[in-house]
C-alpha cells in the first residue's frame, strides 16, 4: 500500500504549478493517502493553498526561519525525516526538485527516479534518457522509499476543490549555516510563465540580437503567449537564461509552440516534444526543426512576422 | 587547495542515439564517446581558479570501464595535474558514483568539487547533490558564476525563476551549468605532455563502497514519434491552418 509525500514548490509565498503536476504523478499510483509538506518560514499561505489540492488528504506545514529560502541542505535533512512511513516522496523535476530531491536520497541511502513520465505499477516507472532519444522503464527496489522527480510536461495539474486539514509539524534536525542566501534576481515580466503557459513562442539564434528580439515579445503578445529561447539565443545574451527550452533549460508543454528562427538541435527538442502543436518558421527549407514541425514555414523571420502580426 | 573535478566520459552529444530494435538498450557500438560536456565546463573551470592562484592542484577522476584511460588523458591534456580512474565493469548510478566520489575526496581532501550538473547519457542530474549530502558539505548547483574568496564561494545559480545567488563555506561541491564559461581547446603539445601526467588507477571494489545501482532497467524503447506535419506557403495559409486546429 502506497502513502506519498509530496513536497511543494513554492516562491514568495505562492504554490508553483509544479507542485499540482507532481499530486498529478503521485495519484497515478493509485496510492492510499497523498500528504504534501510545504516547508517555510511562514508556510500558512502556501499550505492553505495545498489544502485545496483535490485527492490530498493532509498538508504538513513545517515552519522554521531557517525555511525561507529553498536550500537543499537546510531543507534535505527535514525531508528525509518526514519521509519516515511513507513509500514514496515526490518532488517536481524543476531546477527547486533536481537540487533538493538527491539529497533526500543520499540521507535516505536510496537511489533516485528522475524524471518520472509515467507510472507502470508502484515501483516501475517510465522516465527518459539521452535527451529523450530513448525512454527508459525502471524497477526500484520494493522494500526501499522511492525518491523520485516528476517531469512536470507529462502531466497534467490535479483540479483544486479540495479541502485537506493543514497539520502544524516541527522536526528534529540538525540544520546546517554552511550555505547563505543572498539574492535573487528573478525576470519581471507580465508575460505567461514559461513553465505552465498555453502557447509560447520562442526565438533562436536567426532572430540576431537583444534588440531584434523585441518583434519576438511583440508577437508572443499579441498571442497571449510565454516567450522562450534556444540555448543560443541565450549564450548569445538576446534573453536571460530563464528563458532558455530545452534538455538542460526548460522542458514544457503548451497547446501551441512556435520556433522562430530555431534550427531544432536535438537538445532543444527534447524540451517541446509533448507540446500539442509546433510551428516552425525558419529560411532554411532543410533546418531538422521541421522534421518535427506540425506546420511548417519557410522564409525570412522578419519578413514573415510583421504579415503574421497584421493577419492575426 | 585542491580542486576535484568529476570528468564522466559519454556518447558525444552530436550522436543521434537509437533504441536497439529488440529494446534491449541503445546503439553504443562504434558510436564517439567524449567527456561530457559539463563535466569540460568544470575541468576549464577548475583550470582558471589554478590559473588565479585560488587553487594549486585540479584532480579529474572518473569511474568508467578499463579502455576509459585515453579519456582521462584527455582531461590531462586540457590541464589538470593529475588523474584518478576508478574502474568499474560498466556504467554505475549516481549514488554509486556518489559514494566512490566521497571516498576520493576523504583521501584528497579538495576545497572544492567540481562535478557537471548533469550527465548527458542518464541525464539524472543527481550525483553532485548527493556527495554533498553524504559528505554533509554545502552544494551549488547550476553554477553559471563562480567567486571565491578565502574560505567562502559566492555562486550564481541558474533556475527557474532567473539567477540566484548564494555564499557557501569551503569545501563545497558546485555543479556547473553551460553559461558558465567556454572550454579551452586542446593543443597537440598539451596532448604530449600530457602522456607523462599521473594517472592513478583504483579497482572500484578497492574502494570499499556499497554499491547504490538498486534500479534496474526492464526495457528501452524509442520516443513516441510525432505525426506528418504540413508545410504552408505564406502568413495567410499559417493563420489558416491555426485556425483550423482551433488554435485562434
Ligand atoms: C550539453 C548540451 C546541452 C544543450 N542544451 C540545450 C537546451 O537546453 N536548449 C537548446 O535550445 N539548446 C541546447 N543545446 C544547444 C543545441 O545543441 C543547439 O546548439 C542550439 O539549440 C541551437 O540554437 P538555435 O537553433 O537558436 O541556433 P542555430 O542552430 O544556429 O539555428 C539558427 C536558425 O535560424 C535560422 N535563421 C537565421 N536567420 C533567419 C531568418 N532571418 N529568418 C528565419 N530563420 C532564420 C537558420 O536557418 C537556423 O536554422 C545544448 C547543447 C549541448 C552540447
Ligand atoms: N562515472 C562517473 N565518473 C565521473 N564523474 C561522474 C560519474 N558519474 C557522474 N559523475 C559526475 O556527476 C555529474 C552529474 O552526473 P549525473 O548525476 O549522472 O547526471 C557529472 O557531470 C559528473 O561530473
Amino acid at each position: 500500500m502506497s502513502k506519498v509525500l509530496v513536497i511543494a514548490e513554492h516562491l514568495g509565498g505562492k504554490l508553483n504549478a509544479s507542485t499540482h503536476k507532481t499530486v498529478s504523478a503521485a495519484q497515478a499510483l493509485k496510492p492510499d493517502a497523498i500528504d504534501v509538506a510545504v516547508l517555510a518560514a511562514d508556510p500558512a499561505t502556501v499550505a492553505a493553498d495545498a489544502a485545496r489540492i483535490a485527492g490530498v488528504a493532509r498538508v504538513l506545514a513545517v515552519a522554521h526561519p531557517a525555511n525561507a529560502q529553498a536550500i537543499a541542505q537546510v531543507l534535505g535533512p527535514q525531508v528525509a525525516k518526514l519521509a519516515s512511513g511513507y513509500t514514496h516522496v515526490f518532488l517536481p523535476s524543476t531546477t527547486f526538485g533536481k537540487d533538493l530531491a538527491p539529497v533526500v536520497a543520499a540521507l535516505l541511502g536510496v537511489a533516485q527516479v528522475s524524471d518520472l513520465m509515467a507510472v507502470e505499477g508502484t515501483h516501475t516507472f517510465q522516465r527518459p534518457i539521452y535527451a529523450g532519444n530513448a525512454i527508459i522503464t525502471v524497477e526500484a527496489p520494493a522494500g526501499q522509499t522511492v525518491v523520485a522527480t516528476v517531469r512536470t510536461a507529462s502531466w497534467p495539474e490535479a483540479a483544486t476543490g479540495g479541502d485537506a486539514p493543514v497539520e502544524s509539524t516541527s522536526i528534529e534536525a540538525e540544520l546546517p549555516t554552511h550555505t547563505r542566501f543572498v539574492g535573487l534576481a528573478a525576470g519581471k515580466s507580465d508575460r505567461p510563465d514559461l513553465q505552465s503557459a498555453k502557447r509560447v513562442v520562442s526565438g533562436g539564434r536567426g532572430v540576431g540580437s537583444e534588440e531584434n528580439f523585441r518583434i519576438i515579445y511583440q508577437f508572443a503578445d499579441k498571442l497571449g503567449a510565454a516567450v522562450g529561447a534556444s540555448r543560443a539565443a541565450v549564450d548569445a545574451g538576446y534573453v536571460p537564461n530563464e528563458l532558455q527550452v530545452g534538455q538542460t533549460g526548460k522542458i514544457i508543454a503548451p497547446e501551441l509552440y512556435v520556433a522562430i528562427g530555431i534550427s531544432g538541435a536535438i537538445q532543444h527538442l527534447t524540451g517541446i516534444k509533448d507540446a500539442g502543436t509546433i510551428v516552425a518558421i525558419n529560411k532554411d527549407a532543410e533546418a531538422p526543426i521541421f522534421e518535427v514541425a506540425d506546420i511548417g514555414l519557410v522564409g525570412d523571420l522578419f519578413k514573415l512576422l510583421p504579415e503574421l502580426e497584421a493577419a492575426l | 587547495m585542491k580542486i576535484l573535478v568529476g570528468y564522466k566520459r559519454v556518447v558525444d552529444f552530436n550522436v543521434r542515439i537509437q533504441v536497439k530494435p529488440d529494446g534491449s538498450g541503445v546503439v553504443t557500438d562504434g558510436v564517439k564517446l567524449s567527456p561530457n560536456p559539463f563535466d569540460e565546463i568544470a575541468l576549464e573551470e577548475a583550470l582558471r581558479l589554478r590559473e588565479k592562484g585560488i587553487a594549486e592542484e585540479v584532480i579529474v577522476a572518473a569511474i568508467a570501464p578499463a579502455d576509459a584511460q585515453a579519456h582521462l588523458r584527455n582531461g590531462l591534456a586540457m590541464g589538470a595535474n593529475r588523474a584518478i580512474h576508478v574502474v568499474a565493469d560498466g556504467p554505475v548510478q549516481p549514488l554509486t558514483a556518489a559514494r566512490a566520489l566521497l571516498k576520493l575526496v576523504e583521501k584528497e581532501q579538495p576545497g572544492i568539487v567540481l562535478l557537471g550538473k548533469q550527465a548527458i547519457d542518464d541525464d539524472a542530474n543527481q550525483t553532485g547533490q548527493m556527495l554533498a549530502a553524504l559528505w554533509d558539505r554545502p552544494q551549488a548547483t547550476f553554477a553559471s558564476e563562480v567567486v571565491i574568496d578565502g574560505q567562502t564561494a559566492r555562486v550564481t545559480r541558474e533556475v527557474d525563476a532567473g539567477l540566484e545567488t548564494i555564499e557557501v563555506d569551503l569545501p563545497a561541491v558546485i555543479t556547473t551549468d553551460l553559461r558558465l564559461n567556454e572550454p579551452r581547446f586542446i593543443k597537440l603539445p598539451d596532448i604530449m605532455k600530457a602522456k607523462s601526467k599521473p594517472l592513478e588507477t583504483l579497482p572500484l571494489a578497492d574502494l570499499g563502497v556499497e554499491s547504490g545501482d538498486t534500479l534496474k532497467t526492464t526495457a528501452y524503447a524509442p520516443p513516441a514519434k510525432r505525426g506528418k506535419g504540413v508545410m504552408v506557403k505564406d502568413a495567410a495559409e499559417l493563420v489558416a491552418a491555426l485556425k483550423q486546429k482551433g488554435l485562434l
